[in-house]
């Protein structure tokens, strides 16, 4: 038998979805992280997954895995001390960046510009020179930029890049200095701008090699730790890390090019979103995933995440693409706080994180969190246990909310329920952000809450934005696996050919096409997966020459063979056209060429349930109060694990399960789907949700169903846009 | 005969309470439907002004005309007072003119495009954008020729027309244009981009009256230029005061050797009203630097520049229009009579925002900015290649960023919203150009408790003989400090020729012949300092020296002294600090760097320029020169 194993590792918890890949049965386990060396959690997770599905991990052939570690370190800003080298001429290119201050007429007022991740005083020139066009104008001088690195070594950098003029035409000069790099100093990594991104604009091809030195070490170390004791525990394990993009990258690959990962933990979450709303019929959704720290959010629209050619962290912005995911400091590990001065309830950015933890985990934590205020409120039931571990003490929940109580002179609920609302307000900007402010409006969308925390503030969330059903996928910390799971290994290699379709040799196209494809296809072989396994596709940005923007076009080879530059031109008019209104007759010019190469889709049977009644009454293991509309009320607390198909549950009620926690407020109900997901609507109507299936732009009527809950849509209803717009990827 | 209006349906719009809900989304949707019009534009656009720098400005306006989004404000009034014919649905309007729109675009190089958006047969917004056309046509390539005495110089100058009539564009027309431009393709393109960002933002304005409703919709545009009318109104009571401020700066010269030429404004408030009034500015000049100013524009810069410095959190739209008032006398500068050249005016429009700052700022020193960079300065290069194939490049320059009382001015950076510079690989794959040096100069930003931002230089290496024009500014007159902080470095532009010889370039010049191999060395100023140098704290000032961006040599004027090892000694410049503070006294609020005769008098041994002469000014016009001294405190 073989399984895969998705693992995700988050500030708090990490968590792990076992799959049998014949049966397509799935367990599921949750064990703290440990931040200071995550395989160590990684590690107790698939002993706990291995007990629960009773197999050896022998079993387990393939890992797959999202991390933050790439993240983690630029936001914290403790990356490798970077060194760069750049062309005479050329030292301040991240100084100088692309001269851009944000924030309209006026903005310079208020900007503040950071420094560059690879400092000044690490940033040396080499004599070099080369052309546009490939050609060298100055040999490069070996005994300076020698000289120079040698200087560079002495000051204690880290980590290495190097960024040439013109290098994505040529890189010898790059290669030579990588070269003597190897000599000067043999134990720093070095990153090239033309192996890292070889396309044109220097300050964009630099910024984002810099930003691949600055996480590169500790994300090796990383990986190759962890890999090492996988190999330890299973001997022929193959591990795969998600990339930003949502696409599976070999470990390798993700080593060398960690400026792919930067999204790369959200990237599950939102996969395995989209993976479970998929089977449920709901393909507009507002992606809800709230952690001990932060909470991502992000919008698929039509069971699609928009997609972004750059990946911005902070404020570093590089040429990587990514899942449009915002994200904003506030989790269930969130402290609540009264500052002297203003005597306002504030709540986070701190976190008290996986240690020391809330108060109610009697971990040594002792500030007020809002994982905290949820156990005041019997959002958390402290005294009904599920086989789940962790041990939750109320009574230190309300010692630690109890301080803020009395800063605020309210009692102890009125101070829990204070923090909730305020968290729940912080986490309704971060929606606004992806909706509102993207002119679409949050009521044509499903909300899907996964996270440790999004069951538990799903619902209150759905009443600020409008967004029904509430979604509440089975084993819903465990979803950013899910999408680790279920996605496809996945690499690219990509080439700048600037050059005019009046001037272009087809046949020398497609052999640059087949040789990417050949590249990436390696890095595939190298993981196992079989040729006859992969696909290949092709595409190239293509504009008209002059313009600035580039089309990307989908690039079917033997057309091209066939028909010429036509198979490229015809499309990219027709384009251009549904874009923009007007096509040029112009001369074309191709751009950049890439090849993408995919592995097979893991397939993934989501189980389904047993049919039952409206009755959930047999799921129901206590009776429980909860804090309500300013007084404790009656409220039930169900078995996840005992639902059927098709139970309504009333709120207000509490659905446990192992590893996650749901509340149903009063006036709302839950039904239970095939699948096991909870779609929770207020009473008596609900809004059209995720289901409506024309996109939000062109569903303008807003016709009131009041008192009528729509019926989620099947998947093959799904209008089909016309297939060029879906090909369209714009960029400039 | 102002503009008719024909509308197919009289009924009348409601004004509703609106949900503040609703009105965040409406207000978010405009805002991004404003933002989707740029993206098509920088998308599609061929001139690399438009397209890399974003030298082209979108607007939503509501069915009055008023800017609900958008950053240049509101130019609808001016433009249907100036047009003599029917608006009609389906209609797009064109104009070049400056003259004919009243100042809303001030060259003859921004073409405006204009259109009514209707919905049931009325109008229930505007959209309109303008962009640079890297050529117009006229006696230069580029259009902006710095000897020109009248607008009829300047290329093709095109009068408000209905490009598209009734939905139908006339071909005739833009024809006729289109052949009078070097580049023609060039300005098809931008122009179908321009045509294509105001559609789109015609079909989001479509889609959200549909979506609410067109009286929510209508309602929506009302009561967010409402709030803003009330936000703007206590921030004027709260800032502006009753008693006069007067504010001047210059423009060094006109490109014809004469100047500088004054630019000066008063303001003070009445009542709720703030108004500015710029008696006392220098009359036209018989040269290209003059600068339309369109009033309405002016309040928006102002508005927007209030906002920015006190309150961030307020967005602007065109709502406070009444609260302000704008005089400019007629035959000035920035109110010239037509014919008056026009095509330089970017460097009077740059230095209004000095003199906004200045004006707003002395009665608030905390919240003060230095001078900085407020200018486009412009490089040109034409010719033809080996292959005998026209190539013509148009690009602008960057520079430092004043100090500001949040910090630091950016190196290299822009003052103007969107502008980004050109990838140096950009330009060397399609000019035949090589860009050797591009990086800021050390010391060049103005020091202070804040830095002034570092000008740039950028070395273009020219690898065909062709013609190249330059134009820029701030050579003679300083980039001034404020709060105590020193002026930054001024403009320079050095040309190396292949046979070893040196050539100061002016500041302004047109049809400089080049050679293959010859190098222009464009290095635009710094921005002036905020606050006392002397109180710059050492780890900054030696963050600054690991960088490079200020040198050993230039520390000195921040009261530092560094020893051999690179290193700030702290002891002797705490002592060095307490000598230099007693010598200087106390701080100046403005730090111009000497009045302008001293300047002139100094201008040949530190500029190695001759000064320009006194500036001549058409004889028919009457000069006012009765305004009041300015009054300056520090």
């Amino acid at each position: 038998m073989s399984y895969r194993l998705g693992v995700d590792v988050g500030g708090t918890f990490t968590d792990l979805l076992l799959v049998n890949e014949k049966s397509g049965d799935v367990f599921t386990a949750k064990v703290p992280s440990t931040p200071h060396d995550s395989s160590i959690g990684v590690l107790n997770g698939i002993e706990k997954v291995c007990a629960n599905a009773g197999i050896d991990p022998k079993e387990i052939t393939h890992v797959m895995h999202g991390t933050t570690v790439a993240t983690n370190t630029m936001l914290e800003g403790n990356g490798a001390t970077v060194g760069l080298v750049t062309t005479r001429g050329y030292r301040q290119v991240l100084q100088i960046a692309r001269s851009y201050v944000p924030g309209g007429l006026g903005g310079w007022v208020i900007y503040n510009k950071s420094n560059p991740i690879a400092p000044l005083a690490l940033t040396i020139e080499a004599e070099e020179r080369m052309s546009a066009q490939g050609k060298v104008v100055r040999k490069l001088d070996e005994a300076q930029i020698e000289a120079e690195l040698i200087r560079l070594r002495e000051k204690g950098i880290e980590a290495l890049t190097v960024s040439l003029i013109n290098s994505f035409a040529n890189p010898a000069n790059e290669k030579k200095i990588k070269r003597v790099a190897a000599r000067v100093m043999p134990e720093i990594p070095v990153s090239l701008s033309s192996e890292v991104v070889p396309e044109m604009q220097e300050y964009e091809r630099t910024v984002t090699t810099v930003a691949n030195s600055f996480v590169r070490p500790k994300v090796q170390t990383y990986i190759r730790n962890l890999q090492r004791e996988l190999t330890r525990k299973m001997k022929n394990v193959q591990l795969h890390v998600l990339r930003s993009d949502g696409g599976l990258a070999a470990a390798k690959a993700a080593e060398e090019t960690p400026v792919n990962l930067l999204m790369s933990g959200p990237a599950g979450g939102v996969s395995g979103a989209i993976w479970v709303a998929s089977q449920a019929g709901f393909p507009n959704l507002l992606t809800f995933d709230m952690g001990g720290t932060s909470t991502d959010v992000c919008l698929v629209q039509d069971g699609k995440a928009q997609l972004r050619r750059e990946t911005t962290v902070g404020d570093v912005t590089v040429r990587a693409s990514s899942v449009d995911v915002r994200t904003v400091g506030a989790g269930g590990g969130s402290i609540a706080k009264v500052p002297e001065l203003t005597k306002a309830l504030r709540v986070g950015p701190e976190s008290a994180g996986a240690a020391p933890g809330p108060a109610a985990y009697n971990k040594g934590g002792e500030l007020p969190t809002v994982t905290d205020a949820n156990v005041v409120l019997g959002y958390l039931p402290a005294d009904v246990k599920l086989g789940g571990d962790m041990e939750i003490r109320k009574d230190l929940a309300e010692t630690a909310v109890q301080n803020i109580a009395q800063s605020l002179d309210l009692s102890v609920h009125e101070a829990a329920s204070g923090i909730v609302d305020i968290v729940n307000e912080n986490m309704c900007g971060a929606l606004r952000l992806v909706s509102v402010e993207q002119g679409h409006d949050p009521r044509d969308f499903a909300l899907i809450a996964f996270g440790g925390a999004g069951p538990l503030h799903a619902n209150a969330l759905g009443k600020l934005m409008g967004s029904w059903p509430v979604i509440i996928p089975p084993g819903p910390g465990v979803l950013c696996a899910y999408g680790d799971a279920t996605t496809r290994v996945r690499d690219e290699a990509s080439r700048t050919f600037i050059r005019k379709f009046s001037d272009t040799d087809v046949d020398e196209v497609a052999r640059i096409f087949e040789d990417l494809a050949d590249v990436a296809a390696k890095t595939l072989d190298k993981e196992g997966v079989a040729r006859k396994d992969q696909s290949v596709s092709y595409q190239v940005d293509v504009r008209y020459h002059g313009q600035g923007l580039q089309l990307t076009v989908d690039v079917d080879l033997k057309q091209l063979r066939k028909q010429g530059l036509a198979a490229i031109g015809t499309p990219f008019d027709e384009m251009h056209r549904q874009l923009f209104t007007f096509a040029l007759e112009l001369d074309k010019e191709l751009v950049n060429l890439r090849a993408v190469v995919q592995g097979k889709p893991t397939k993934v049977k989501a189980p389904e349930l047993k049919r039952g009644g409206p009755s959930a009454k047999a799921a129901v293991i206590a009776d429980h109060k909860i804090y309500a509309g300013g007084k404790m009320r009656k409220a039930q607390i169900y078995d996840r694990s005992k639902l059927k198909a098709g139970n309504k549950i009333e709120g207000p009620a509490v659905v446990m399960e192992m590893d996650s926690t749901t509340v149903i407020l009063q006036g709302h109900t839950g039904s239970v789907d095939k699948f096991g997901n909870i779609l929770i609507n207020p009473n008596g109507g609900a809004g059209k949700g995720g289901a409506a299936k024309t996109s939000t732009k062109a569903a303008t009527a807003k016709k009131k169903t009041a008192g009528k809950k729509q019926a989620p849509v099947k998947k093959k209803t799904v209008a089909k846009k016309p297939a060029a717009k879906k090909k369209a990827a714009v960029k400039r | 005969m102002p503009a008719q209006i024909i509308e197919t349906s009289n009924k009348a719009f409601k004004r509703k309470k609106v949900d503040p809900i609703t009105l965040d989304i409406v207000e978010n949707a405009m805002l991004n439907a404003r933002h989707e019009m740029d993206a098509v534009l920088f998308r599609t656009a061929m001139s690399p002004g438009i397209r890399e720098q974003g030298d082209a400005f979108p607007m939503i306006a509501n069915r009055d005309g008023k800017m609900v989004v958008g950053q240049f404000g509101s130019f609808i009034y001016g433009f249907l007072k100036g047009f003599n014919d029917t608006i009609e649905e389906g209609d797009v309007f064109l104009t070049s003119d400056p003259y004919s729109a009243n100042g809303a675009i001030s060259h003859a190089n921004d073409w405006l495009l204009l259109k009514p958006i209707f919905k049931d047969g009325r109008i229930i917004a505007w959209a309109a954008m303008f962009g640079h056309m890297t050529d117009i046509g006229g006696k230069v390539p580029g259009s902006l020729p710095t000897d020109a005495r009248q607008i009829f110089e300047e290329g093709v100058v095109i009068p408000p027309v209905k490009i598209y009539r009734k939905g139908e564009l006339q071909q005739d027309v833009l024809k006729l244009i289109l052949h009078n431009c070097r580049l023609p393709h060039w300005n098809l393109s931008d122009f179908n981009a321009i045509v294509a960002a105001i559609r789109t933002a015609e079909k989001r304005c479509i889609e959200l009256a549909k979506r609410f409703g067109d009286d929510i919709y209508y309602s929506a545009l009302e009561e967010l230029l409402d709030r803003n009318y009330r936000a703007m109104r206590k921030l004027i009571q709260t800032t502006v005061p009753e008693t006069k401020q007067y504010f001047e700066d210059f423009i060094c010269d006109d490109g014809m050797g004469m100047g500088p030429y004054k630019i000066r404004c008063a303001m003070w408030r009445e009542g709720e009203k703030v108004i500015f009034d710029f008696n006392g500015t220098d009359p036209q000049s018989i040269g290209p630097v003059n600068f339309l100013l369109n009033e309405e524009m002016f309040k928006m810069f102002c508005g927007v520049y209030m906002i920015m410095v006190f309150d961030p959190q307020i967005m602007f739209n065109d709502g406070f229009y009444d609260l302000m008032e704008v005089r400019i006398p007629e035959g000035t500068l920035l109110k010239p009579k037509k014919p008056a050249a026009l095509s330089c005016r970017t460097h009077a429009l740059g230095r209004i925002f000095d003199i906004l700052g200045g004006l707003l700022g002395q009665g608030s020193p905390d919240f003060l900015c230095a001078a900085g960079f407020s200018d486009s300065p412009h490089f040109m290069y034409s010719g033809y290649d080996k292959k005998g194939e026209w190539y013509q490049l148009y690009q602008i320059g960057f520079g430092g960023v004043p100090g500001k009382p949040s910090g630091d001015g950016p190196d290299g950076h822009s003052l103007w919203p969107s502008f980004t510079n050109v990838p140096n690989e950009f330009l060397e794959s399609y000019f035949p150009l090589r860009i050797e040096t591009y990086e800021t100069l050390p010391d060049s930003g103005g020091p202070g408790l804040h830095r002034g931002g570092n000008a740039l230089r950028v070395g273009y290496c020219f690898l065909e003989p062709g013609e190249i024009s330059i134009h820029d500014d701030r050579w003679l007159t300083y980039p001034w400090g404020v709060n105590g902080g020193l002026p930054g470095q001024r403009s320079q532009k050095l040309m190396l020729r292949t046979d070893g010889t040196q050539e100061l370039m002016p500041s302004k010049c047109d049809r400089v012949v080049v050679n293959s191999g010859d190098i222009l060395y464009f290095d635009t100023w710094g921005g002036g300092g905020w606050g006392d140098p002397l109180k710059r704290p050492y780890d900054k000032i030696q963050f600054d020296l690991d960088a490079g961006l200020v040198t050993a040599g230039g520390v000195h004027r921040y009261g530092v002294v560094v020893g051999a090892d690179g290193q700030i000694d702290a002891q002797a410049s705490d002592e060095l600090r307490v000598r230099m503070a007693a010598e200087r006294g106390k701080t100046k609020l403005f730090d111009f760097g000497g009045t302008v005769e001293e300047l002139k008098a100094r201008c040949k041994a530190e500029t190695g320029l001759e000064p320009p002469a006194q500036p001549e000014f058409p004889r028919w016009l009457k000069t006012d020169q009765t305004a009041p001294k300015m009054k300056l405190a520090g």
